[in-house]
């Protein structure tokens, strides 16, 4: 089964020959030395040997905080960062009689600020709280030593203890697997909780422990189970199961972890293994690794540094204002808005899974808008991962009319003119007509064709060869049927999509695959002499399973006429070889078709068949026995060989191709990514053909690109590889990657200038010896000057690597996009993760920082949403620097004024409201509604992305442009105010401008310059900015009388200052006009000079 | 067709689909000014148009206020020089009680000022905006006599040596501004009216007309005015008016104002007690007499700033359509944008 990532069958053994006992192996020998010192007494509860152990109890906390280490622990973490320490600094500095203004106005925000993010660290901490007390209650059925199994609840269970878990309930510790409802002690498990993967997997009670049912049986049952310490291995187990003075090794077979859910069967027992927080799924909960985004140490950095300076000019007195507390504030509002407008965009929600875009950490949303590469997974990213039946050739005959997006991609690109677009669309009516037809479209079948379709194959001239392929395909798997109660219908659990498809092409073309037992597999089968459909019931004899290095699966069943046959599946490669001589019939067209197939993208496989006769599968069946209970280290390859041996002289029946479906939209939103000027690495572990197939069908490849093939598959490493002398092949094979990135790289010297685009395709292997640290630079240079690169054949850790090396290299912004459990590595390693919630499960979406249902939504999610949010943050973040600056300054310039007393210019209130109440709404508009252009212009421009790639809107000339403009805008602001004031009265009652009126006059400047300059940067204008902006600056006076109204011991120096002593002074209004029209002029000429030039 | 209907609206109920508001999908109606050439030339010529006008109003008010401001603390001592010497004998001669200092200034009217003519003093290099010195006040003693005792900020003139404490405390109500003025023409005396010369706020809610002077200026170090101390702080406007800090080291304060009328080119004579010791520090005293307009007091520079600003929105309006009309740009050109300048430079 090409393709199939060798991940999947690791831990998905089935009830073949290699399942029915584990084999001893170097491990078991290791047991009762270090960490792998763990007893088990099995079903004695008084035991005092067990007691001594001391195992943890089944309580499971995941909680970070109690209620006595909250309030320590959790200030710890808030003063871990820098930021608060700074302020924490400057408010006890502010206790000082050196403080020009009261303590209070500091420490209040700093106490909001860490108040606000303990409250929300409380809140979550509660919430898992909440989740531990229902899981810890959770009730079992556990053994009480009397005949009896009794209801107790999930925490009180202990290690040793017997328990009953029945269908659809969650083990409630990591179990060992006894005995389940079926006789031979099978049970089948659904883990998604634990690794994301929704098929199910099979565990095997111990022969011995498998007859243990009844419930008196347990009363003698006495057993001890050696076994390693906890770790957080979910696909291995160590131990021995010590029963009746006997030893029987135990493997991950016989567990049942933690989490995982009981399916398909009525109840198992088991015994507890590990307990709480020593079972695997908790050994394995860590917390994820917290980004920091780039802006947020940019301003870390930058605040040191402006600092010191400041402390040179004017000691304490500017810092609080200059980047002040309510910056960080600020932009963690911003952000957090931000992401719930990315979870309630609904162009990215997708109807059928239910499931919209979540932004999963809100801190690197303007990072979306400055993604420079993309690597991408491909199954189930690129592709839907739903397998489709597209294809097959039986006998020598293609049947199945569809037509695939690579054979389109592929006519396109061959200028064929074969179905034009146009064309295409009349497919796809009809496709929707002929579901219509048939009520509703079937997942995982998009199969057409009139001749062998509704039972119209009996007319076929090979009929007897197509029932036998279709009756393969119905026997030949380890699907499990799961009849909906209400429906009747039957739906499949199969290991892989693929096989998935094959089951259900088998139903929809006659052959109902309806039951399985232990023993039996019954079909619901057309018979064409009756043309009724009957039911035929088929003796399961064994399975030999799918493995990597077999590439193939054969089934042995007996029929009802009671002859033997052999049900083979797998590969090209392996299965030509060994077609008997009279099994080669339809060899050579088949061949062609599946070269054929292949090209289209499909995936392939070739059914054949063989009878048996009775003598030859006695015999075969005892030397497979005998290989099976052998006890050698060896036993799997001599299980391999001797299934090998039965794997021969088989008969071809056809060959299937399934459809691995692109999603919709990708190529479209490759295309417009591609246009952003962001790259894209297709990362995955197919095939070289068939990811370059993929890579042309969502038109990351073009024809008019140069392919620059990196790989190892050349026949003198091949043959080193035959002899098998390692050094020997590494070195060669270093030799040849470096000499093949050196000719790439010449080649792109070559063509420079010239408008010729490169695409890089490297495989798995030349990876690895790319990644040496002398070929890195070289490598990444190749790559980086090719507009996209494929890497196929990569492993998980691979993906991790190559995310690195581009981040590393290039120093930009990298996303990773996955959606599967082996992409996790990647997602964590790259600067943004973005998780696809599709049908691979959660563990993706876990570690990522976005997830997204769909890959198209990418397009949605970087050009609009990453564009807006880059340009939001960036220009907040300057606009904070501005108005900070402006208002500072004054401050310094009214010092330099008072001898530099520290005295400062304005109120304490005023000051300390500065940030909160008339500058701060304004700014968090800006960063959270301002569009510079609309949705549909950023995905119909894409070019608009490159700002963000390029880093213009915060780049240093940038942020220092807008703080020279704060600096030009206070020095407006104090100059003219006390130019203007003199020393003259300022109304006609002769009074004089003092220290109070002078105050609320520059502040009244200023409060109306930031807000009005606020009002002439934004782009974007709704009631809301309106709102703020306009709402600010009459806050201000509203303040000031409500503030002035107040006792003169509180409000000391703005006692009716604005009632009484400014209102009725057009003097003030004028100098008001005056000085915001003229602190603005600047920045307005420079705008216009920038339109004019 | 209604079941469906009905079928699909509790799927919606159900579903996470985002609901649909203009708010949500950020598509609020919207107005997205761009800086259109017109735009910018109809702003910068509306700011000319309005400023300019208001700048001449506010010059010709100003050119109404007559003003008369005569310097009077390097006169009315008796050595002039600038060696050490000249100054401590002027300090000697300010800060010894005994001497005569009264000191007569002649002025004449430059231009018929009409009543009411305001009377200010104004000191130069005077840092009343200090911090310590603008720290050191009590509102809460000034404000009400249960109080008396709340003097921890006045520093350093709380107390007098038996801990008793200073009412009005603080270093500002210490160095209270004496010198006095005495205006008459010929021989008739123009009465000063010291009356409503301070904030109205001041006298009601800040300083309390039952809290009377206690042991001020009883003590060395003798700062400037003393008070009488059967008049409550109230009533003392001249505290009151010095007790507003200024914001600036140059500033003038109210003395009182005349309610006649004085014509032209008519000589007055000012008799001042100069008794404020400004000597001990590079300062300077000034007398002014001052009339009002709508704008206040004499004040050239809010005019000219209005007329400049102005002007130069007219100047940039006609550059931008001088070049607009001269190099025409069209709005929206793709060439302009900074990443093809970028590529294009490469």
């Amino acid at each position: 089964m090409p393709g199939r990532s060798s991940r999947r069958i690791r831990f998905s053994r089935l009830y073949s020959f290699s399942c029915f006992r584990s084999p001893f192996n170097d491990e078991h020998n290791q047991i009762g030395q270090k960490s792998f010192s763990r007893i088990v007494y099995c079903n004695e509860l008084d035991n005092p040997e067990q007691l001594q152990l001391r195992y943890r109890s089944n309580y499971v906390s995941t909680t970070k905080y109690n209620a006595f280490n909250f309030i320590p622990k959790s200030l710890f973490e808030q003063f871990r960062r820098v930021a608060n320490l700074y302020f924490l600094l400057v408010a006890c500095v502010s206790f000082s009689p050196l403080a020009p203004y009261t303590a209070t106005s500091i420490l209040a925000p700093l106490l909001v600020v860490i108040g606000a993010t303990m409250a929300k660290e409380a809140i979550e901490d509660w919430r898992r709280r909440k989740q531990d007390i229902e899981a810890n209650n959770r009730k079992v059925e556990v053994y009480d030593g009397d005949h009896n199994f009794q209801e107790t609840r999930w925490k009180k269970l202990q290690v040793g203890d017997l328990v009953k878990v029945y269908k659809n309930e969650y083990f409630p510790a990591d179990l060992l697997l006894l005995s389940s409802s079926y006789g031979d002690g099978i049970c089948y498990v659904e883990t998604t909780n634990l690794d994301g993967e929704t098929n199910l997997k099979v565990k095997h009670a111990l022969e011995v422990t498998a007859s243990l049912h009844a419930d008196d049986s347990f009363q003698q049952f006495k057993a001890v189970v050696k076994c390693e310490d906890p770790n957080e291995d979910l696909y291995a187990f160590v131990g021995t199961l010590i029963h009746d003075g006997q030893q029987h090794p135990l493997s991950v077979q016989q567990i049942l972890l933690r989490d995982s859910k009981l399916r398909n069967v009525d109840y198992v027992c088991g015994v507890v293994v590990f307990t709480g927080h020593d079972t695997k799924g908790m050994q394995n909960a860590t917390d994820p690794p917290s980004k920091r985004n780039k802006t947020t140490v940019f301003y870390d950095r930058k605040r040191e540094s402006l600092a010191a300076f400041f402390h040179f000019l004017t000691g304490l007195m500017l810092y609080g204002y200059l980047i002040p507390i309510s910056l960080y504030v600020s932009i963690e509002i911003v952000k957090v808005l931000q992401s719930i407008f990315i979870n309630q965009d609904q162009d990215m929600y997708y109807e059928d899974t239910d499931k919209p875009a979540r932004a999963r950490t809100s801190n690197l949303n303007e990072e979306l808008g400055q993604v420079h590469t993309i690597l991408s997974d491909k199954t189930g990213t690129l592709t839907c991962n739903s397998m489709e039946f597209v294809k097959c050739t039986i006998a020598g005959i293609a049947y199945g009319r569809g037509m695939t997006e690579v054979e389109r991609a592929l006519a396109k690109r061959k200028g064929k003119a074969v179905p034009d677009s146009g064309n295409s669309s009349s497919n796809v009516q009809e496709s929707s007509d002929g579901h219509t037809d048939l009520g509703k479209s079937i997942r995982g079948f998009n199969f057409k064709d009139e001749r062998i379709m509704n039972g119209h194959w009996v007319n076929e001239p090979h009929a007897n060869v197509i029932q036998k392929f279709f009756r393969a395909l119905a026997l030949c798997h380890t699907a499990i049927p799961d009849a909906n109660q209400e429906s009747g219908e039957i739906s499949y659990e199969a290991e892989s999509p693929d096989e998935a498809s094959f089951v259900i092409a088998a139903k929809e073309l006659g052959f109902e695959f309806v039951k399985r037992t232990q023993t039996d597999i019954s079909l619901h089968e057309f018979d064409h002499q009756s043309g009724r459909k009957i039911d035929r019931s088929y003796k399961l004899l064994y399975v030999l399973e799918f493995s990597s290095a077999r590439k193939r699966m054969s089934v042995m069943v007996k029929n009802a006429e009671n002859q033997l046959l052999l049900l083979c599946k797998g590969a090209d490669s392996v299965m030509f070889e060994r077609l008997s001589r009279n099994g080669r019939d339809f060899e050579a067209t088949t061949r062609d078709h599946i070269k054929q197939y292949a090209e289209a993208g499909l995936r392939t496989l070739v059914i054949s068949y063989r009878e048996l006769n009775e003598e030859e599968f006695r015999s075969w069946e005892e030397e497979f026995l005998k290989a099976q209970t052998s006890l050698n280290a060896d036993r799997d390859a001599m299980v391999d060989a001797v299934a090998d041996k039965i794997e021969r002289n088989l008969i071809l029946l056809g060959a299937t191709a399934v459809e691995d479906k692109l999603q919709k939209g990708v190529p479209e939103c490759i295309d417009k990514l591609a246009n952003a000027g962001i790259k894209i690495w297709v990362v995955t572990g197919d095939k070289m053909e068939t990811a370059i197939n993929i890579g042309y069908a969502c038109s990351l490849l073009r024809d008019d690109m140069k392919q620059i093939v990196v790989t190892l598959d050349s026949p003198e490493i091949n043959d080193l590889e035959k002899q098998g002398d390692k050094e020997a092949i590494a070195k060669a094979s270093s030799a040849s990657i470096s000499k093949q990135i050196i000719e790439g790289n010449s080649q792109l010297c070559l063509s420079r200038g010239s408008s010729t685009s490169f695409g890089l395709i490297i495989d798995g292997k030349s990876l690895s010896f790319a990644f040496n640290k002398n070929l890195k630079d070289s490598f990444l240079g190749l790559a980086i000057n090719c507009s996209s690169v494929i890497c196929c054949r990569s492993t998980p850790k691979q993906k991790a690597l190559v995310t690195r090396l581009v981040k590393k290299g290039t120093g930009k912004t990298t996303l990773a996009i996955g959606d599967g459990a082996n992409d996790v590595g990647m997602l964590q390693e790259a600067d943004i993760g973005v998780g696809i919630s599709g049908v691979e499960g959660m563990q993706a979406v876990m570690s990522s920082d976005f997830s997204i249902s769909r890959f198209r939504f990418l397009e949605r999610l970087l050009l609009v949403h990453g564009h807006w949010c880059y340009r939001r943050i960036s220009m907040t973040i300057c606009y904070f620097f501005y108005k900070n600056i402006a208002f500072g300054f004054t401050l310094y310039w009214f010092e330099a004024r008072a001898s530099f007393s520290g005295q400062p210019a304005y109120n304490d209130w005023y000051m300390s409201f500065y940030n909160v109440l008339f500058t701060s709404l304004p700014a968090i508009a800006l960063g959270v509604f301002d569009q510079d252009v609309s949705a549909q212009l950023c995905l119909k421009y894409p070019v608009l992305y490159n700002e963000g790639v390029q880093n213009i809107l915060f780049s240093w000339p940038r942020i220092l442009g807008w703080m020279l403009n704060g600096v030009i805008s206070s020095v407006i602001i104090f100059f003219f105010t006390t130019n203007a004031v003199v020393n003259q009265a300022f109304r006609r009652d002769g009074h004089v401008v003092d220290y109070e009126v002078l105050g609320v006059m520059m502040y009244t400047c200023v409060v109306w310059t930031v807000n009005c300059q606020m009002a002439i940067s934004i782009n974007y204008f709704t009631w809301i900015q309106h709102f703020f902006i306009w709402g600010s600056i009459a806050f201000w006076y509203a303040f000031l009388v409500v503030y002035g109204a107040v006792s003169p011991i509180i409000s000391t120096t703005a006692y009716q200052v604005l009632v009484e002593a400014c209102a009725l002074s057009p003097f003030y209004l004028l100098v008001t006009l005056l000085v915001v029209v003229s602190s603005l002029l600047p920045y307005l000429s420079y705008r216009i000079f920038q339109i004019q030039f | 067709m209604s079941s469906g209907d009905e079928a699909s609206q509790t799927l919606s109920k159900k579903s996470k689909k985002p609901q649909y508001s203009r708010f949500t999908q950020q598509e609020l109606p919207a107005c997205k000014p761009i800086l259109t050439p017109g735009l910018v030339i109809t702003t910068l010529i509306s700011i000319g148009i309005i400023f300019v006008p208001i700048g001449l109003g506010s010059l010709s008010a100003s050119e109404h206020v007559v003003e008369i401001v005569d310097r009077y603390d390097d006169a009315c001592v008796p050595s002039k020089g600038d060696d050490e010497a000249a100054k401590r004998e002027r300090l000697s001669f300010i800060q010894n009680a005994k001497t005569n200092k009264t000191c007569i200034r002649n002025l004449v009217v430059p231009k018929k000022m009409k009543h009411p003519i305001y009377v200010y003093y104004q000191l130069d290099n005077f840092y009343q905006n200090h911090r310590r010195y603008v720290k050191s006040r009590s509102d809460r003693q000034y404000r009400s006599p249960g109080s008396e005792g709340e003097t921890k900020t006045c520093d350093p003139e709380s107390e007098v040596d038996d801990h008793r404490p200073i009412v009005p405390c603080g270093l500002i109500a210490w160095s209270l501004f004496n010198d006095t003025y005495g205006i008459s023409t010929k021989d008739n005396p123009i009465p000063i009216n010291k009356k409503d010369i301070a904030w109205q706020s001041d006298k009601n809610s800040k300083f309390g007309s039952n809290v009377y002077p206690k042991n001020f200026q009883k003590q060395d170090p003798v700062g400037g005015g003393k008070l009488n101390e059967s008049v409550p702080l109230s009533e003392q406007e001249d505290l009151l008016v010095w007790m507003r800090t200024a914001a600036l080291p140059n500033f003038r304060k109210l003395y009182g104002r005349i309610e006649t009328d004085l014509e032209a080119n008519e000589k007055i004579t000012v008799v001042i007690q100069n008794n404020y010791n400004t000597y001990s520090f590079d300062s300077k005293k000034q007398l002014v007499l001052s009339t009002t307009t709508w704008i206040g007091g004499k004040n050239d520079f809010l005019g000219k700033a209005y007329i400049s600003v102005g002007g130069i929105c007219l100047f940039l309006a006609i550059a931008f359509i001088l070049t607009y009309v001269i190099k025409p740009r069209p709005l929206g050109d793709p060439a302009y944008l900074s990443w093809n300048q970028n590529s294009a430079a490469r």
